[in-house]
């Protein structure tokens, strides 16, 4: 793995197997990848998780119960060989924003004991009442960077976190927006920071543009990376897309997370992003959470993708 | 007579709109089809979305114009258009996904 274009060619396989848990250490620049086994021993540091995509209220092929693969999720969490300090939910709690979903989503997450940070997806600010409900229910704990915006950030163990909204205010033939005020409240919240504090931004829609045809990727998600260009290491957590996909540019490594509740095809390779159709015995081999390690004394973050079951 | 046939023509055209023409606009794989639609003044369009995910219809004008409710899997949603004109709509969640209406 000291070889660097091995280890791009080992990056870029274990790319390409989707199936199992794989560790991410960022390094340089170059990506390296490990199975599950090996990298245990190296996960002594700081431990958080990342859910998303529990889309609680879809009730259609290829899953009719999304409460349950959502329960399997937290419960992977608890039987971790290392517990995670907190959950990170990156949005789509729910299917149509319903009170009654978010009521479902909101007992069955509270069943983790763990204290879990959310940041909206669309499918969650569908109510009349914009972003206000999700607010009241599932950022609380936060102060928001601006009142109503959806935004916050806070610090744990030495790493400042940004959680971000891109998903109201969109503009038609767009993609994900974050819009002028959350970007001017990110300058002054990263301002006076030390350029060697991790960051971990988190969002739901991808802020880099992994496939605009469908959408996934943020109009203005570029002048939010601008802002984070002069850290040392930056992670940037995503759902949205409900794969795991992966990506390293300079100090920022980009991370995608698998959903709770379906999978979607890969960029292009269907006629739609929608729900893609496995059958019931492969469902839980393409659902899952992922689990993100500050390494003591090192800048990169180490990420383990691990699906729900087999 | 003439002059009574004359006068009873208004009263015909302002009960059109309770029975407008129809058309129909499909969401299927994340698109509006016909991409775009034109129809005459009064006719009543509706969309249905028969896609296992929900998709709405909002006017691109800011603040849009109309805006249908969220519409999951083969909900619909219908609206007149009276007035002639160009319409621009997106999907709300979805906003790459574009449609036009030309009411003529
Ligand atoms: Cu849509």
């Amino acid at each position: 793995m000291d070889d660097p274009s091995a280890s791009r060619r080992h990056a870029l396989s274990c790319m390409a197997w989707a199936g199992g848990g794989l560790l991410w250490t960022i390094a340089g620049g170059i990506p390296r990848a490990a199975l599950i086994g090996s990298a245990q021993a190296q996960t002594q540091g700081f431990t958080f998780a990342q859910l998303s995509d529990s889309h609680i209220g879809f009730t259609r092929e290829p899953n009719t119960d999304t409460k349950a693969t959502l329960g399997e999720a937290l419960a992977l969490l608890k039987t971790a060989p290392v517990k995670p300090a907190f959950v990170l939910h990156t949005g789509d709690v729910s299917h149509l924003s319903k009170p009654a979903e978010f009521d479902a989503a909101e007992s069955i997450l509270a069943t983790s004991g763990l204290d879990t940070h959310y940041v909206p997806g669309e499918h969650d600010v569908l109510d009349e009442a914009g972003t206000k409900p999700f607010i009241e229910r599932f950022q609380k704990r936060h102060s928001q960077g601006d009142a109503g915006g959806a935004y916050y950030s806070f610090d744990a163990n030495g790493v400042h976190f940004v959680g971000l909204n891109n998903v109201v205010d969109l503009k038609a033939g767009g993609l994900g927006n974050l819009g002028a005020a959350q970007l001017a409240w990110l300058e002054r919240d990263l301002a006076g920071r030390s350029a060697s504090t991790p960051i971990v931004v988190f969002s739901h829609i991808p802020l880099w543009t992994v496939y605009a045809a469908w959408g996934w990727g943020t109009d203005d998600g570029a002048k939010a990376l601008a802002l984070l260009a002069r850290f040392g290491s930056v992670t940037v957590l995503n759902g949205h897309i409900h794969q795991v996909l992966q990506k390293v540019e300079g100090n920022v490594a980009f991370h995608s997370a698998r959903s709770t509740a379906f999978p979607q095809p890969a960029p292009g390779s269907a006629p739609s992003p929608g729900p893609m159709k496995v059958e019931a015995g492969r469902l839980r081999g393409v659902l899952g959470v992922a689990s993100v390690t500050l390494v003591p004394g090192q800048a990169h973050l180490a990420i383990i993708d691990t699906p729900l079951g087999a | 007579m003439l002059r009574r046939a004359v006068l009873a023509l208004p009263v015909a055209l302002a009960a059109r709109p309770a029975r407008a023409a129809e058309a129909r606009v499909t969401i299927d794989n994340f698109v509006f089809t016909p991409a775009t639609l034109t129809i005459p003044s009064a006719t009543s369009v509706t969309w249905a979305n028969h896609d296992d995910i929900p998709h709405s219809v909002v006017s691109a004008n800011r603040p849009p114009d109309f805006k249908s409710p969220v519409l999951d899997t083969d909900e619909s949603f219908a609206r007149v258009f009276d007035k002639p004109g160009t319409y621009l709509y997106f999907c709300g969640l979805h906003p790459h996904m574009k449609g036009t209406i030309v009411v003529t």
